[in-house]
């Protein structure tokens, strides 16, 4: 089974993401019966079927893709994944903060792909609380990646309050 | 000027730890170098031609004298004994070693400096005016503003991985001497009607491949809304700025896309969701900060010393310094103090780690002990009483820091170029000494007057060639190096991008090249008018003929340098 970081402790993980091979189509995947982040093109195809179905879901969305067409859907999903293509790749920042303070979305969001110790600490800032680290990386070496800084000067999710506001006179 | 709290001082700890570790798990063969790149970037570790290059943060060219001098006992303990200051009044060390990199930022944090963020594509160090709360013509001191800035930029965590670089500067003078409108963002500090401060935002503004200037995105921002409305803008760069290319990855592109309406248009609609939020700036806040840049205890003086006109008028080298060195200052009796990195012989923003403890002690005996770093690579004493204004001279005379050239044909910028700097695609530094060569009589730069030359060895344009007089850029031809020369460039509120004036030149002619351009100015000038006045009135036409005149008989035989050169390129 694999591994993932979650609300800053490592456990045990058996979502799979669903990606569509060469020549597969949104249309025509075939819907796995194991709990499976599913793109976003297959959501938007068959809501219905989905939802109709007793398999766990989530969706995922690439970096690109950004927030808004799922935001009337977010209710459907427990888990909802951010793609990192490349981990300099920052879209997905931006997304999850969106999730998260605009659309109020509160289940998990979950970094996907290229996701490295050193980035921890800003995606957890923007509201990721599961990391599914690179699978040749060290996840227990990785976990101390949260841990970088002790405060922050910015207003983000984890502290909404920028350090201005908290700062002792 | 501004000091850190505790909080202040145990982020940046945190950040030399954390990049401690970064360099032992690459040492160890858990990081890999590619995977480090970024990070060590984001820490201002480029690895260069010759090795590694560290690009110190100088947070808007401010520095205390202690600063500058734990620069000089760092630069000669793990560098070369020089220092190079950039365009964005940073300082680089060009031959630290890599495994050492941690123990110089360790170094820097025991005097609040750091390299965070001094490149990477992610919010650069914010630049502004040298001569910030000083001077006359300034309607509010945007050392605050800045510092703000600083904070707000520091580990962003939405924007560590921006599409490319985001620079920002601020001006609050009636004359721009930031370049703001040569930056992703510019922010000029302004008062709406209401009399309420605030800034008018340029953004798409950028030098390099595609030189475009600044368009306004917000014609008045209230100061309180600063943060919230730059996220906003900052989301909107992060969604959807180009990742594809890298040449087309600035906002500039973006902006110029959208076009600037469509621009602002989404930026607003971002901002709608952001405003008033928690990170809206407090009062209290902006004045905790602007309490640190609180003016010195300057004395009452009166606007002229006798001491000082008699110098004036008894030495004439002190007198030629004095006008092209010496800069008004608000408070009478006091003046700011340009020292001058350009002399002859020397790499145009080089400081040795002597000079720079010469600097930090004139700072101690004359300037409140704080200096600032220019943009346009020299350093700023910017509160020393006019009697003291000799002896500070002839201390820097000694140093080789009072060349009269402010301002001047030799006062050049220019980058490191292919001698350093592994983007290269031509040579800069012996340009700019080929050039000090030619024209060597003071007399004759003095009476050449005001004029900009900048020197660029590749189309990153860190030499800020576009918006010189006249520029210099290195490019590659064939493994060669060429130079485009370009004329007609300003910085400042009209900046304007210089006009290429046909085919490059060799190395061995530019110094010609630039003294045909001179004597056109020199031919052509009406008494009042500068260079750029006559280029402005004349157009680009005779300039170009002239240096094209006669340039087959000028054309070298291609020497075996060149050639050797090229072999390690
Ligand atoms: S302009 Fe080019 S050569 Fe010069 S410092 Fe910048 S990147 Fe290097």
């Amino acid at each position: 089974m694999s591994k993932i970081i979650k609300n800053d402790r490592i456990v045990d993980d058996t979502w799979q993401v669903l990606k569509l091979a060469e020549g597969e189509t949104a249309e025509t995947v075939a819907l796995p019966a194991t709990p499976s982040l599913l793109p976003l093109a297959v959501w938007l195809a068959r809501k219905d079927e989905i939802l109709a179905s007793n398999a766990s879901f989530g969706v995922w969305l690439e970096s690109g893709e950004g927030p808004e067409t799922l935001a009337g859907d977010l209710d459907h999903f427990a888990l909802i994944g951010v793609n990192f293509p490349k981990f300099a790749d920052g879209r997905s920042y931006s997304t999850a903060r969106l999730l998260r303070e605009r659309y109020n979305y509160r289940g998990e969001i979950r970094a996907i792909g290229d996701v490295l110790q050193d980035q921890l600490f800003y995606m957890k800032r923007c509201g990721i609380d599961a990391f599914a680290v690179r699978a040749d990386k060290d996840i227990e070496a990785a976990l101390a990646g949260l841990r970088d800084f002790s405060e922050t000067y910015q207003a983000a999710v984890d502290q909404p309050q920028p350090l201005f506001r908290r700062r002792a006179a | 000027m501004y000091r850190y709290d505790s909080i202040d001082q145990q982020i940046i700890n945190e950040r030399v730890a954390q990049y401690r570790g970064q360099i032992e798990r690459n040492l160890a063969g858990t990081l890999s170098d590619d995977e480090l790149r970024p990070l060590r970037l984001q820490n201002g570790l480029y690895i260069q031609r010759h090795g590694p290059m560290l690009r110190i943060a100088i947070p808007y060219g401010q520095l205390a004298a202690a600063q500058l001098r734990k620069l000089a006992e760092i630069s000669r303990r793990y560098d070369r004994s020089i220092g190079h200051f950039t365009t964005r009044q940073n300082m680089q060390l060009n031959w630290p070693k890599f495994e050492e990199t941690p123990e110089i930022l360790g170094e820097l944090a025991t005097v609040e400096m750091h390299a965070v963020q001094t490149s990477g594509n992610c919010i650069r160090n914010i630049t502004t005016d040298e001569f910030a709360g000083i001077a006359p013509d300034e309607l509010t001191d945007p050392r605050p503003w800045c510092e703000v800035l600083r904070q707000w930029s520091t580990f962003h965590p939405e924007f560590a991985f921006l599409p490319r670089k985001f620079k920002i500067a601020v001006n609050a003078a009636a004359e721009d001497r930031a370049v703001i409108r040569a930056h992703d963002v510019g922010l000029e500090v302004i008062r709406d009607e209401a009399g309420e401060l605030g800034v008018r935002v340029f953004a798409g503004g950028g030098l390099g491949r595609t030189p475009v200037i600044g368009k306004i995105v917000r014609e008045f921002l209230p100061r309180k809304h600063l943060l919230s409305y730059l996220d906003a803008l900052l989301r909107v760069y992060n969604r959807y700025g180009r990742r594809d290319n890298m040449y087309k990855a600035r906002i500039k592109i973006l902006v110029n896309a959208l076009g600037v309406e469509e621009f602002s248009r989404q930026v607003e609609e971002e901002w709608s969701f952001l405003k008033d939020g928690p990170t809206t700036l407090t009062d209290d806040e902006f004045e905790r900060i602007a309490a640190h840049f609180a003016p010195p205890a300057y004395e009452t003086l009166p606007a002229d010393n006798a001491a000082f006109l008699g110098a004036i008028a008894s030495d004439k080298a002190f007198a030629a310094w004095v006008r092209r060195s010496v800069h008004a200052h608000k408070v009478s009796g006091y003046a700011a103090v340009t020292l001058s990195l350009k002399a002859p012989g020397a790499a145009p923003g080089d400081i040795t780690d002597v000079q720079m403890e010469a600097v930090a002690d004139l700072a101690d005996r004359y300037s409140f002990g704080e200096l600032r770093v220019s943009h346009e690579q020299n350093v700023v004493l910017t509160d020393v009483r006019k009697l003291d204004l000799y002896e500070v001279w002839k201390a820097a005379r000694a140093h080789a820091l009072a060349t009269p050239n402010i301002g001047l044909l030799t006062d050049m910028i220019c980058c490191p170029g292919g001698d350093l700097c592994a983007l290269a695609n031509a040579r800069s530094i012996p340009i700019a000494d080929a050039i000090n060569k030619k024209f060597d009589d003071l007399d004759y730069i003095h009476d050449i007057g005001d004029i900009s030359l900048n020197i660029s060895g590749c189309m990153n344009s860190c030499g800020h060639h576009h918006v010189a007089n006249i520029g210099i850029l290195g490019v590659d031809k064939n493994s060669e190096e060429w130079y485009q020369i370009t004329v007609g460039g300003q910085q400042g509120n009209t900046t304007t991008i210089g006009k290429v004036i046909g085919p490059s030149f060799y190395a061995e002619e530019v110094p010609q090249v630039i003294e045909a351009l001179i004597n056109v100015y020199l031919e052509q000038r009406t008494p009042s008018e500068r260079f750029i006045d006559t280029f402005d009135r004349l157009g680009v036409e005779p300039f170009k003929e002239r240096a094209y005149a006669g340039r087959d008989k000028r054309r070298p035989v291609k020497s075996a340098n060149t050639v050797e050169e090229t072999a390690h390129v």
